[in-house]
């Protein structure tokens, strides 16, 4: 057997699903109120902002408004999915309930268990997107055909904010340092985006900063696909995530090994 | 000894956090087969030494060898063939005694099925059949502590690592557990185990490290630790004013010890104590063999705490 020059990274390709095992069969004991709980959020914006502000609104880029903000729904609702599950289950699982002592006295490596973690919270993100998906598909806001692009997008999506929320509770004390996160970081993201209103009503210097953030990536994905537009740079688009999830992963993996393996 | 009947091997170990030295200059070797115990007080450094054997620590220096691997860079193949009880339960408190067992079967690579087929030895040896389904949070500590044996043993470990598998426990739920790591020795098991209950490792390991503030200040058997620093009876006495009881009995004593209100006098002539103490009131005598509590106050100074 060889072996990695790192005894953090992961040691194969197979051992992170032993994690995700273990958290899917977590999951399914309370997976009713987790679905409902993961789903009101981003539906209550659907159909409270897209009906609503969709009267004053009217049109934008020649759709519905809630056609517009569907696809915007769907990425925020799969990065938030993914996020909090990250911040708050896996930061338990990590300290408070020593799950992560206890794997790592198997022969499972920090990495193994970081990535099936990433892996995990991205299927809830896929779970939780595709949900928004769906609805929005059975009332006419999607192509059915572009499922096909949108959940690889959406999963990439969840990755990414996994990924990101990796290096946040790496580097947290505890729970009370989330919030900033949420209210500095997320919150923004949803309006600089693009999610929920055109990047073009942004002034210019916003919009540069919005061109470089993860959602903003996403959204350019799922959007395009969603309304049955040919869609523009995806090759661009799908890099910049990649990088996303990549770098925090790495860089969480080298903190939690300060912090966990000292 | 050869490296291939070694177990654990540790050479001029060192470890310290943030300035503070935790182990200090250790060095130890396990042999295959035997029950090797770390004995020391709280904060004596015994879990970061276990955990630097399993590579969840690194030493600042010094080298460990752990069946066969080099610490910590190939750690995780040691600990394919390491099963691990650690100090403080990290079971899935959610789950069912049988789901603990697929959950963690499955951090070795096992399927589901050879896992399946593995529980019903696995809850028998840790006397949890009929509680296969019931969920964790609902066993006593005793129970806990067996289903952490049982799951340590999913892999089917050469090495059993154990950092006070018994503090906490009752003497009825400790004394089931020392019964069921008899029976591993006796499959030939290699155990490391921490304690600092005395009477833990007296019972069960053949040899032993004392350690303090992450010294080791005395190595071997328990038997031969007890002769080489003690060797005779030993009288307790209670109830009077140390200092003065040191003076009527010192002559016919071979060394004291003061701890608290209590005075140790270990004698070849426990007789001749006695008689000189004869008569004086509220004063309470236990006459004892030597055990390793009183090697531990010989080289320290100090009680071991419970
Ligand atoms: N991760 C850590 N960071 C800082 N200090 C630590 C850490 N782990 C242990 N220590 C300190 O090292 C000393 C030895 O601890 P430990 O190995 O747990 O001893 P024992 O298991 O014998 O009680 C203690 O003083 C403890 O506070
Ligand atoms: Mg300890």
């Amino acid at each position: 057997m060889s072996e990695g020059y790192s005894p953090v990274m992961p040691a194969n390709a197979y051992n992170w699903a032993a994690v995700w095992h273990r958290n899917f069969l977590a999951w399914r004991k309370v997976a009713v109120a987790s679905v409902l709980g993961n789903l009101a959020d981003p539906m209550t914006n659907l159909f409270g902002l897209g009906f609503g502000l969709g009267i004053i609104v009217g049109r934008v880029d020649g759709t519905p408004y809630i056609a517009f903000l569907a696809a915007g729904m769907v990425a925020t609702s799969a990065m938030t999915a993914a996020t909090f599950e990250t911040l708050y289950a896996v930061f338990a699982r990590m300290d408070t309930q020593r799950t992560w002592d206890a794997i790592l006295s198997t022969q499972l490596t920090l990495g193994d268990i970081v990535l099936g973690e990433l892996v995990w919270a991205a299927s809830k993100a896929v779970l939780a997107g595709t949900a928004i998906w769906t609805v929005a598909a059975i009332l006419g806001y999607a192509e059915w055909p572009s499922i096909v692009y949108s959940v690889p997008a959406i999963a990439l999506t969840g990755v990414v904010f996994a990924s990101l929320a990796m290096i946040v509770i790496s580097l947290a004390p505890s729970y009370d340092y989330f919030v900033f996160y949420q209210t500095l970081v997320m919150t923004p993201m949803v309006f600089l985006c693009g999610a929920v209103f055109p990047l073009d009503q942004l002034p210019s210097t916003l919009q540069h900063v919005a061109s470089v953030l993860p959602l903003a990536h996403s959204v350019e994905l799922i959007r395009p696909a969603m309304l049955g537009r040919p869609a523009g740079s995806i090759a661009l688009h799908v890099s910049a995530l990649c990088v996303y999830a990549v770098l925090p992963f790495f860089l969480s993996t080298a903190i939690f090994r300060r912090r966990l393996m000292r | 000894m050869t490296m291939s009947t070694l177990a654990i091997n540790l050479a001029g170990v060192r470890k310290a956090f943030g300035g503070k030295i935790v182990v200090d200059e250790l060095s130890f070797s396990v042999a295959r087969g035997e029950c090797f115990g770390l004995l020391g007080p709280n904060g004596a450094g015994k879990s970061t030494i276990t955990r630097m054997i399993l590579g969840m620590v690194s030493p600042d220096e010094g080298e460990i060898t752990v069946l066969g691997q080099p610490v910590p860079t190939r750690a995780r193949l040691a600990r394919v063939r390491i099963g691990v009880v650690p100090q403080f339960d990290n079971l899935e408190l959610n789950f069912t005694v049988r789901e603990n067992l697929l959950v963690f079967g499955r951090y070795f690579n096992k399927s589901a099925r050879e896992i399946e087929a593995l529980t019903p030895s696995l809850l028998e040896f840790a006397r949890l059949e009929s509680k296969a389904e019931v969920r964790v949070a609902e066993l006593s500590g005793g129970m806990k502590r067996r289903l952490t044996l049982a799951r340590a043993l999913i892999n089917d470990p050469h090495l059993l690592i154990m950092d006070e598998p018994t503090t906490g426990l009752d003497p009825h739920a400790r004394h089931l557990i020392w019964e069921r790591l008899r029976v591993l020795l006796a499959r030939g098991k290699t155990i490391l185990m921490t304690t600092h209950f005395m009477e833990e490792a007296e019972r069960l390991c053949s040899r032993l490290c004392v350690l303090e503030q992450g010294r080791k200040i005395a190595e071997g058997k328990p038997q031969e630790l007890i002769d080489a620093h003690i060797g005779c009876d030993v009288v307790e006495i209670y109830g009077g004013n140390p200092r003065d009881l040191c003076a009527q009995v010192g002559p016919y004593v071979r060394h004291m010890e003061v701890s608290g209100e209590t005075l140790f006098c270990y004698s070849s002539d426990p007789e001749q104590v006695r008689a000189q103490l004869r008569g004086r009131a509220g004063l309470r005598l236990l006459q004892r063999p030597p055990n390793l509590e009183d090697v531990f106050l010989r080289v320290t100074g100090r009680e071991l705490e419970n």
